[in-house]
C-alpha cells in the first residue's frame, strides 16, 4: 500500500525517510480507506515483530467508523517495530509500524528506535479540511460526473496528475477506470484505488449516472447508455486507452463498452458482474430502490458481505445519505428496471467480448448472494477466472489484499 | 333599489331558496334538539339569512368563506351538500365531515367552505391566508370572513384588517351585528355603534347595512367582492341583524327582553320581507315561491330521516385522519 | 470533498431550493427581509433576525412577505393559504411568541384534516427559534417542543446538525401536515457537512450518531452536541455510550430508542426543555413502559428545572443540561448509584 502516495501524509512523511532511507528502514502508516476516513481505530496485529513480510501481506486490523480493514504492507522487509497498540485511536498518516530489509535482523535496534523515535515526533495529523485528494467533476453529454483520479507519474502527489485531458505522463502511464456497482459510489473503491495508484498508474473511480454526486439523468437507464457516458467521460478527460475494472452492474457496463468500443479498452477485470447470466438477487434490488430507513437498508447491504458484521453504522448512513438526494430513487428505479426488468438480468454481455482479444479477468466470491458465482462459468473463452473461496458479492471491500493483488498481476500482465 | 330591477329571476330564485333552506334546517334543529335527538353544542342561525344568501350569491366555488360556530348558514349558502351537514350535525358516519366535526366545524373544501369555527375569530386570519393565496397565484379568487359582532372584539379580527389592508388583499369581512356578543349586548361590549367605522382606522373601506334587507346585503356585497376580485383591496361590511334564536340550544335567554326575537320575526323577517318586495314588484310570482316552499320542507324531512338512519362513525375511525402521513 | 456549511446557512440553502422548485412555496414572517418602508430604500436590510432568510425578498420579491407584528394573522394567514393552495413556510422569530399566535397553531392548521374529516390539507412550516444559552431571558430562550408534541396533527422536528437541518425542512415543506421546526438559536454557527444537492430526510426515523454499548442516551436539538462533548470524556474513562437522536418528536421512532435500551440495558435521556410532561418524560415513560425488561438501572433524565429561563450569565450557564451533567448521569446508571431514589 503506497501511503506515501497520499497527499494528506506529504508532512509526515519528509523527516523520517531521509534519516531512515538511509539504513534501509521504512515506515507503515495508519492508512486512508475513503474520502472521510480521519482516524481508524488499532484492533490487532496479525504479525509479530521479526517476521518477515511481504509487499500487501496483512499486517493488521483496522476499524473506522465506516468499515473494518486490513492494513497491508506497504514494502517488502522485516517488520522491525509494531508502534500502534490495540485499542489506541491513530489519524490517518500515522507511523503504525518500522519495516526494514529482509536482512534486517542484524539492523542496530537503536537506530531503529532513533528512527521510531523521529517518526513519531515528527507526525503532524492533516489538517481536516485539506487532507486527502479531492474529487473533481467532468460534464458529458450534459450530465455532471464526478470522479476521484490518484496516481500517474511516479512519486508524484496524488491526484495532481494531468488534469488538461492529457494522458498520464510518467510511470508505466496506464490508466485504469474502477466502476462501482449499483447503488454504490466512487467510495466502494476505498480499500483498491490507492493500492493499484502505485507504480506510475492513473486509477480513476467514478460516479456512475445515478449516483454518488453525478448527475441524476440516466437516460434510458440501460447498460448501453451507462456505457455511453462512461466512453463519453473518457473521451472528455483524453484517456485514449484505459483498463476497466468493474464491480457488480459495473463490471456489465465495462463489458458493454469494450464489446462496443475495444479500442479503447486495455483489458477488462470484472469483480461479481452482472451480466453473464439471468438470474440475480432481484429482491436486493427491488428492495434497496424503496428502501427509505436504516431498519429497510442494513438487512439488505448485509447480503453484499459473507460477514454482515462489515456493515456498520457508517455504511448505512452512507448510503443513506446518498439515497435521500433528490432524483437518486427515481434513476435507481429507471437503472432497475432496464437492467433488471421482473428481477431478472436483462442483457447478456460475456458472449459480445468473444473475438475482442481483450484481456478478461473475472474474480468471484463463492459466497456471493446477489449474483450466483456459477456465472463464471459464462465468462468469455481465455478469460482468468479466480474464485474467492467464502467471499461475499463485494469481494474488493472484504477481501481487498487478494483482490488488489489479483488487479496488479493481471494489469501489469495485460498491458 | 335599482339593484332589484338588475338581478335575473334565476338569481332571485335561487337568493330564496337558500334563505329559505337555511331558515327551515335551522327551525327543525330547534325541535329536535329540544327533543334531544343531537348531541352537542348547536348554535342557530335563523334571523340572519339575508347575510349569508346575499353575500354568497356573489361567490362561486372557487371562492372561499370562513365561517363561525353559528355556521349552518354559510355553509347552505356556500353550496354544502343539506343532508350530508344534517347528518354531520347528527353525528353520522354519513356526514360532511363523517361525523367527526359536528355542528361546529362543518367544511367542505370543495365548495370553498373553510369551516365553521369554535373559536371565536378564528376565521379572518384564515380568511387573510386565502387572499393571499390567490394573490400570488393570480387566481381571482375572493375569500370572504364572517364575523359577528362578539368577534369584532378579538385581536385576531382587528390584526386581519391590517394585515389585509397593507397587502391589499382580495378579502371582504362580513360582519353579522346580531347585537349579541354570546349573552352579552353590543351596547356594553363596545363603544361603537356601527362596527364598519372600525376600518377607517386601518384604512379600509367600512360598509353598514340592513342585514335583514338581501337586497341592501346583496348590493354591498356585490360591490365589496366587486372590489376585492379587481384587486383593489379589502371591504368591511357590517350587516345589522337579529338572531331568532339564543346564542346556543337550550339557551333561556334571560338577558334578552322576552319580546324582543317575538318583534324582530314579526317585523324584520328577511324570508317575509322578501317575499313582499318581489311580488309587489312583479318580478316573481307567489306560486313560484310555495313550490320552494315545498320542495324545502321534504328535503329537510328526508335529511332528518336520513340522517337518524345512518350509521355511527366505527370507532376504528377514532384516530384515522389525524395525518396524511405519519 | 463534502462541503462544510453553517447550520444557519444549511436552512437559508434549504429555503432557496425549495422555493425554486416550487412556486407554491412562499415565506412569510417578520423582518424576514427587513427594511420595507425604511428611509433606506432598502427592501432586504435583514434577512431574517439572525439572517436564514437572507437573498431571499431579492430572488422572490412576490413570494417573500414581510408582515406587521401581528403573530396571530400571518401565522393564521400562512396556515389559510396553506389550506387553499400553498406551500407556506411562516417564520416565527421567537418560539416564545407562540403565545399569541397558539390557536392558528393548535386549534386551527393541527385540527382542520380531522376536524374536517379527512377533506384538507394544510401544509404549512412554522420555523421558529429556540433555546437558552444567548442571555436572553425568560420570554426569549424557552425551549416549547414539547407543547407542540402534545397537540395531534402537528409535526414537530428538532434537527440537531446542519445536515439534518437541510434535509428535515426540505422534507417539511414538502409534507402535507402542519409541521413546527425548531431551530436552536446557539446553534446557528454550527458547521457541518451539508450537500450541495437537494435531499430529503423522513420523519419518524431516529439518527445513531454514535455507537457504544454502555449507555443510551437519547438527546435532541443542541442537547445532541452536548451529548457528544459528554461522551469524548466518558469514552476517557473506558464508557461507550450510543446517543440516539429522534430528530422528531412527533412523530417519534420508538423502535431504534427500544432497540438501543435493549442492547445498553441503560438509559439517559436530555432534554433542553422543563422536566414536566417533556420530551424527557415523555421518552423515559414510553421505555418504561416497553422495555421496563431491558433495563438494568433506573431511567435517569437531564434537563433544565422547573423554572423560567433566567438572565444572569451566572444563572443560565447551570440551566442548561451541561456535557459534565450529562457525563455524571451516565456515570450514574452505570451503577454507582444503582436503584437509588432521587
Amino acid at each position: 500500500m503506497s501511503a506515501d502516495a497520499g497527499a494528506g501524509d506529504a508532512a509526515g512523511s519528509a523527516a523520517g525517510s531521509a534519516a531512515g532511507s538511509a539504513a534501509g528502514l521504512s515506515k507503515l502508516v495508519m492508512p486512508k480507506w475513503g474520502l472521510s476516513m480521519s482516524e481508524g481505530r488499532f484492533i490487532a496485529w496479525l504479525v509479530e515483530e521479526g517476521a518477515v513480510v511481504a509487499l500487501g501481506d496483512g499486517l493488521a486490523e483496522v476499524e473506522t467508523d465506516k468499515i473494518d480493514g486490513i492494513v497491508e504492507a506497504t514494502s517488502a522487509g522485516t517488520l522491525l517495530r509494531r508502534l500502534a497498540q490495540p485499542g489506541e485511536t491513530i489519524p490517518v498518516g500515522a507511523p503504525i509500524a518500522v519495516i526494514g530489509p529482509a536482512a534486517a535482523a542484524v539492523a542496530d535496534p537503536a537506530a531503529v528506535d532513533a528512527y521510531a523515535a523521529e517518526l513519531q515526533a515528527s507526525f503532524v495529523p492533516a489538517d481536516e479540511a485539506d487532507s486527502g485528494p479531492r474529487t473533481e467533476a467532468l460534464t458529458v453529454d450534459g450530465r455532471r460526473i464526478r470522479y476521484l483520479r490518484l496516481g500517474g507519474a511516479e512519486g508524484g502527489e496524488a491526484g495532481a496528475v494531468t488534469g488538461d485531458g492529457a494522458e498520464a505522463p510518467a510511470g508505466d502511464g496506464d490508466t485504469v477506470v474502477l466502476l462501482h456497482g449499483f447503488g454504490g459510489d466512487l467510495g466502494n473503491w476505498l480499500f483498491n484505488q490507492e493500492p493499484l495508484a502505485g507504480g506510475g498508474r492513473t486509477v480513476i473511480a467514478l460516479d456512475l449516472p445515478g449516483h454518488g454526486e453525478s448527475s441524476k439523468d440516466v437516460g434510458a437507464g440501460d447498460l448501453e447508455a451507462l456505457a455511453g457516458t462512461v466512453g463519453a467521460f473518457l473521451d472528455g478527460l483524453g484517456v485514449a486507452r484505459a483498463h476497466l475494472v468493474g464491480h457488480s452492474l459495473g463490471g456489465a457496463v465495462a463489458a458493454r463498452l469494450a464489446a462496443s468500443r475495444p479500442g479503447l479498452v486495455t483489458s477488462l477485470a470484472l469483480i461479481a458482474p452482472v451480466g453473464f447470466g439471468e438470474e440475480i438477487d432481484g429482491d436486493y434490488i427491488d428492495g434497496f430502490v424503496a428502501a427509505e430507513s436504516r431498519r429497510d437498508l442494513k438487512p439488505l447491504l448485509e447480503r453484499l458481505f459473507a460477514d454482515p458484521e462489515l456493515v456498520t453504522r457508517r455504511l448505512v448512513d452512507d448510503v443513506l445519505r446518498m439515497k435521500r438526494i433528490d432524483g437518486v430513487t427515481e434513476a435507481l428505479a429507471v437503472i432497475a428496471a432496464a437492467v433488471f426488468p421482473a428481477g431478472r438480468q436483462a442483457g447478456h454481455v460475456a458472449a459480445a467480448l468473444a473475438g475482442t482479444g481483450i484481456p478478461v479477468l473475472v474474480v468471484w466470491g463463492t459466497a456471493d448472494r446477489i449474483v450466483p458465482v456459477g456465472q463464471a462459468q459464462s465468462a468469455p473463452a481465455g478469460a482468468r477466472i479466480e474464485l474467492l473461496e467464502g467471499a461475499g458479492h463485494s469481494p474488493h471491500m472484504e477481501r481487498a489484499g487478494e483482490v488488489n493483488r489479483l488487479l496488479g498481476e493481471f494489469l501489469t500482465a495485460g498491458r | 333599489m335599482t339593484v332589484t330591477a338588475e338581478l335575473s329571476q334565476e338569481s332571485l330564485l335561487r337568493g330564496y331558496r337558500t334563505m329559505r333552506t337555511i331558515r327551515d334546517f335551522e327551525e327543525r334543529l330547534h325541535i329536535e334538539i329540544a327533543n334531544a335527538q343531537i348531541p352537542g353544542f348547536v348554535h342557530l342561525y335563523a334571523g340572519e339569512e339575508a347575510v349569508a344568501a346575499g353575500v354568497c350569491s356573489h361567490l362561486s366555488d372557487e371562492d372561499w368563506v370562513s365561517s363561525t360556530h353559528r355556521g349552518h348558514g354559510h355553509a347552505i349558502a356556500k353550496g354544502c351538500d343539506v343532508k350530508g351537514m344534517m347528518a354531520e350535525i347528527y353525528g353520522r358516519a354519513t356526514g360532511l365531515c363523517k361525523g367527526k366535526g359536528g355542528s361546529m366545524h362543518i367544511a367542505d373544501f370543495r365548495r370553498g367552505m373553510l369551516g365553521a369555527n369554535g373559536i371565536v375569530g378564528g376565521g379572518p386570519p384564515l380568511i387573510c391566508g386565502v387572499g393571499l393565496s390567490a394573490k400570488v397565484r393570480r387566481s381571482g379568487q375572493v375569500g370572504v370572513a364572517f364575523l359577528g359582532d362578539g368577534a369584532s372584539n378579538q385581536g385576531t379580527f382587528l390584526e386581519s384588517l391590517n394585515l389585509s389592508a397593507i397587502w391589499k388583499l382580495p378579502v371582504v369581512f362580513v360582519v353579522e351585528n346580531n347585537g349579541y356578543g354570546e349573552a352579552t349586548g353590543q351596547s356594553y361590549h363596545q363603544a361603537v355603534e356601527d362596527i364598519a367605522k372600525r376600518a377607517d382606522g386601518f384604512g379600509l373601506p367600512g360598509v353598514t347595512v340592513d342585514g335583514n334587507d338581501y337586497f341592501a346585503v346583496a348590493e354591498a356585497a356585490g360591490i365589496a367582492i366587486g372590489r376585492a376580485r379587481a384587486g383593489h383591496g379589502p371591504t368591511l361590511l357590517e350587516c345589522k341583524t337579529t338572531r331568532f334564536f339564543g346564542h346556543f340550544e337550550g339557551d333561556t335567554q334571560t338577558y334578552r327582553d322576552p319580546n324582543e326575537a317575538a318583534e324582530a320575526r314579526a317585523s324584520r323577517d328577511c324570508l317575509v320581507a322578501f317575499r313582499a318586495r318581489v311580488t309587489d314588484a312583479g318580478l316573481l310570482a307567489g306560486a313560484a315561491l310555495d313550490a320552494i316552499d315545498v320542495e324545502i320542507a321534504q328535503l329537510i324531512d328526508e335529511s332528518v330521516a336520513e340522517a337518524l338512519a345512518a350509521p355511527w362513525p366505527d370507532v376504528s375511525e377514532l384516530s384515522t385522519d389525524v395525518y396524511i402521513k405519519y | 470533498m463534502a462541503r462544510k456549511l453553517s447550520f444557519l446557512l444549511a436552512i437559508n440553502e434549504a429555503m432557496h431550493q425549495e422555493m425554486a422548485r416550487d412556486e407554491r412555496v412562499i415565506i412569510l414572517g417578520e423582518d424576514i427581509a427587513g427594511g420595507a418602508g425604511g428611509s433606506a430604500g432598502n427592501d432586504e436590510a435583514w434577512g431574517g433576525a439572525l439572517g436564514a432568510t437572507q437573498g431571499l425578498k431579492t430572488k422572490y420579491p412576490h413570494r417573500v412577505l414581510d408582515t406587521p407584528i401581528s403573530e396571530s394573522a400571518f401565522i393564521g394567514a400562512a396556515v389559510g393559504a396553506a389550506a387553499s393552495g400553498l406551500r407556506p413556510i411562516a417564520e416565527l422569530m421567537f418560539v416564545d411568541f407562540m403565545g399569541v399566535c397558539f390557536d392558528q397553531i393548535f386549534n386551527q392548521a393541527a385540527k382542520f384534516r380531522y376536524m374536517f374529516g379527512g377533506n384538507a390539507i394544510t401544509p404549512v412550516v412554522i420555523r421558529t427559534m429556540y433555546g437558552a444559552g444567548l442571555r436572553a431571558a425568560s420570554q426569549h430562550s424557552q425551549t416549547l417542543y414539547p407543547l407542540f408534541t402534545h397537540i395531534p396533527g402537528l409535526k414537530v422536528v428538532v434537527p440537531s446538525s446542519p445536515y439534518d437541518a437541510k434535509g428535515l425542512l426540505i422534507t417539511a415543506v414538502r409534507d402535507d401536515d402542519p409541521v413546527i421546526f425548531f431551530e436552536h438559536k446557539a446553534m446557528y454557527e454550527l458547521e457541518g457537512d451539508v450537500p450541495e444537492e437537494s435531499y430529503s430526510i423522513p420523519f419518524g426515523e431516529a439518527n445513531i450518531v454514535r455507537e457504544g454499548g454502555d449507555v443510551t442516551v437519547v438527546a435532541i436539538g443542541r442537547m445532541v452536541q452536548h451529548a457528544l462533548q459528554a461522551a469524548e470524556t466518558l469514552a476517557a474513562e473506558g464508557i461507550q455510550i450510543e446517543i440516539v437522536d429522534p430528530r422528531t418528536t412527533s412523530p417519534l421512532d420508538e423502535e431504534t430508542i427500544y432497540e438501543s435500551v435493549e442492547s445498553t440495558g441503560r438509559l439517559v435521556v436530555v432534554d433542553e426543555a422543563h422536566p414536566r410532561c417533556s420530551f424527557a418524560s415523555d421518552v423515559a415513560a414510553l421505555v418504561a413502559q416497553n422495555a421496563f425488561d431491558a433495563l438494568r438501572a433506573p431511567i435517569r433524565m437531564v434537563t433544565s428545572p422547573h423554572s423560567p429561563v433566567p438572565f444572569s450569565p451566572a444563572l443560565e450557564d447551570v440551566f442548561v443540561p451541561s456535557p459534565e451533567r450529562i457525563a455524571a448521569a451516565v456515570r450514574d446508571v452505570l451503577g454507582a448509584k444503582s436503584g437509588s431514589r432521587r
